[in-house]
């Protein structure tokens, strides 16, 4: 039922009484405000924790191998310890359903020329699983295949730099590349968002690697993702049991740091959970405590408003008025007012944050924004507040004799 | 009209209580026109705000037009306030952000009246009050007179059986308050009941019956000969 007459009542109270609106709007809008951009700047930080770690899979763990620091098993110290490509064998049968992507790493600096443009770079020799653990991007052509690293095919993949820098309006794909004496098919050309160095690399399969510099099937080191399933303790136990098998596997003592060394993203990972979870329990007590600040405002007002208007609910007794319909005009004002009172405090919030957001990120905060569902919780909270915080002393009002109400003054 | 017996009401003050109406009988009919007088404090305002159900008494009997006024819910009181009753202050009692058009009006929107009907309704009742011109005025914009006659207007808006005024007069000049005599003794003229409370005899004249309190007791009740106040305006 839609009472033209009540919303028209209502209006012009709300219109008439522009201050006492105002103040009580101002607190709500003021509150949302505030939980806005709070939250906002929160979710910036978050932000800015995310991103420290790029877009290199964040899953992944790097394992290289050093020389002996302890004698084991009659072995002398000072050992070198040597990858070969069975190692990845040995850890993909032993781990397969903890792996998601593995691949072993030649690296190889060399200097590369095409056409008398002349330029050095690290060659990568890899599988073509390491484009995902890298998160390359590929622009033209196509990366290194299981045919190339079957037939050791001499291609290669080069970096979006690489082609600036040795092919000036030339089409680099189908051409050849003079790298260190030897020509090289380049097949394909790729970005990496993680900056310049990251393409100024060739890749090539490893197998031709191996047979063009050494002949030999050495590995300079492994570079595998885990199941991102895995959270990070499971992640670093699954590091450590890697560790372990290799160190068994090469006749190194336990205790070695050196021999076998890995690099554990699940580490950093698991700074950044802590880091999270530490911004999300700071974030959810500065959004209850504006909350319940707003609350207790709203009520506040609520109750000062209700006073002020005694002598207005005496006369309106007088002439006739049910307790309902003085309930329901105070009740349906202070859910307006904050309805609108919030509204604008959520648009001038994001508003801040859209205007500052940028300038905000020498401080560590980028992207501060908020989940638009969040604050219209906030704000249901703070109309449901307001009206439960009007409800109960217009009720009390509504109750009261007409005599004692028209005497307030 | 009404008729009250045995009324008593008595108001705390601290720990003590001040017994302000001891025992009143009234019978007032329909048509007369009634002042109730007495000194300060004797009790005049409490008998009228309880005849009229802004009070209720501790004892005792009160019916009005046949009703007997007795733990009556909330909402009933309010059809009755509504229905049978207009009330008019001395302090006018406008609600100060209405003008003199929605004030006159807001009984009518009580009576769940329609917003052209009421409106309508309203500018006649100014118009009989001679404020027709004056309708989107606020009360701030108002002389006392014109405020009580707004008041006016808006008690008999809803057209009441029964006029309760306390000391319409009190807070206007004696001109205005002949002129708002005229207009409430022309409206019992048309045969409204009216019952007044006020502190000076002249006012009191102008009705047709007197009835004097002391002491929370009523000491004297006689029919007078009215005194039209045309002859003054
Ligand atoms: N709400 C109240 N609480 C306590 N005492 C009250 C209350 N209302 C009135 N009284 C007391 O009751 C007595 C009668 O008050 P009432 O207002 O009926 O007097 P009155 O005859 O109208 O006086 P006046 O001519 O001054 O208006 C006074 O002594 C007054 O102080
Ligand atoms: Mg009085």
């Amino acid at each position: 039922m839609f009472d033209l007459d009540l919303w028209r009542e209502i209006f012009q109270s709300i219109n008439k009484n522009r201050t006492r609106s105002l103040l009580s709007g101002f607190t709500v809008t003021f509150a949302i405000l505030l939980f806005t951009i709070l939250f906002g700047i929160a979710n910036g930080l978050k932000n800015t924790f995310k991103e420290a770690f790029g877009t290199d899979a964040n899953n992944s763990i790097v394992i290289f191998a050093g020389r002996t620091s302890q004698a084991h098993k009659g072995l002398q110290a000072g050992r070198k310890i040597q990858f070969k490509n069975e190692d990845r064998d040995f850890l993909i049968d032993k781990y397969g359903d903890k792996i998601q992507y593995f691949t072993s790493k030649v690296n190889k600096n060399v200097s590369a020329s095409f056409r008398g443009e002349k330029n050095s770079y690290e060659v990568r020799g890899v599988y073509p699983e390491y484009m995902f653990i890298e998160n390359n991007v590929i622009k033209d052509g196509r990366y290194i295949n299981q045919n190339d690293i079957d037939k050791k095919t001499k291609v290669v993949v080069i970096g979006r730099v690489v082609e600036n820098e040795l092919f000036y309006k030339v089409n680099p794909i189908g051409k050849y590349i003079n790298l260190s004496g030897i020509s090289y098919k380049i097949v394909g050309v790729f970005t990496d968002d993680e900056g310049d160095n990251e393409e100024k690399i060739i890749y090539m399969p490893i197998s031709t690697t191996q047979s063009i510099y050494g002949n030999n099937d050495y590995v300079d080191l492994m570079h595998l993702t885990y199941n991102p399933e895995m959270n990070s303790d499971q992640a670093l136990a699954f590091g450590n049991s890697m560790k372990k098998s290799l160190k068994e596997k090469f006749d190194v003592a336990r205790s070695d740091q050196r021999a076998i060394r890995m690099f554990n993203m699940a580490q950093g990972t698991k700074q950044v959970d802590v880091m999270t979870f530490s911004l999300t329990i700071i974030i959810l007590v500065i959004g209850f405590g504006t909350l319940i600040a707003g609350i207790v405002g709203i009520s506040n007002i609520m109750i000062f408003i209700v006073k002020e208007r005694t002598k207005e609910i005496g006369i309106r007794k007088a002439l006739g008025a049910s307790p309902r319909s003085i309930v329901s005009i105070i009740l349906i004002e202070s859910i307006i007012i904050t309805a609108i009172a919030g509204y604008i405090g959520l648009l001038v919030g994001v508003g801040v944050l859209e205007y500052i957001g940028p300038s905000l990120e020498v401080y560590f905060i980028k992207d501060p924004g908020v989940n638009n569902s969040l604050v219209i919780g906030a704000t249901l909270t703070l109309i449901i507040a307001g009206g439960l915080a009007g409800y109960l002393p217009a009720k009390k009002a509504s109750k009261i004799k007409p005599i004692v109400a028209l005497r307030n003054d | 009209m009404l008729k009250i017996h045995q009324l008593h009401k008595s108001y705390a003050i601290g720990d003590s209580s001040l017994h302000v109406l001891k025992g009143i009988d009234l019978e007032v009919e329909s048509g007369e026109m009634v002042a109730i007088m007495g000194s300060s404090g004797s009790g005049k305002s409490t008998l009228l705000n309880i005849i009229g159900m802004l009070d209720e008494a501790d004892s005792g009997e009160y019916i009005l037009d046949e009703l007997p006024i007795k733990n009556l819910t909330e909402k009933k009181a309010a059809v009755y306030r509504n229905k049978f009753l207009g009330f008019i202050f001395q302090s006018f009692n406008l609600i100060n952000y209405k003008n003199a058009l929605e004030n006159v009006a807001l009984p009518l929107y009580y009576q769940g009246m329609k917003r052209k009907e009421r409106q309508k309704k309203a500018l006649f009742h100014l118009e009989k009050v001679g404020l027709a011109n004056w309708a989107e005025h606020l009360p701030k914009e108002l002389s006392g007179g014109q405020k009580q006659r707004v008041a006016i207007a808006r008690a008999l808006a809803a057209n009441p059986k029964l006029l309760l005024a306390d000391e319409p007069t009190g807070a206007l000049d004696t001109k205005t308050s002949y002129d708002i005599m005229n207009f409430i003794q022309s409206l019992n003229d048309e045969g409204k009941t009216i019952l007044m409370v006020t502190h000076e005899e002249d006012i009191a004249n102008m009705c047709k019956r007197i009835v004097r309190l002391r002491d929370g007791v009523i000491m004297e009740d006689k029919k007078v000969n009215q005194v039209r106040a045309e002859q003054y305006v």
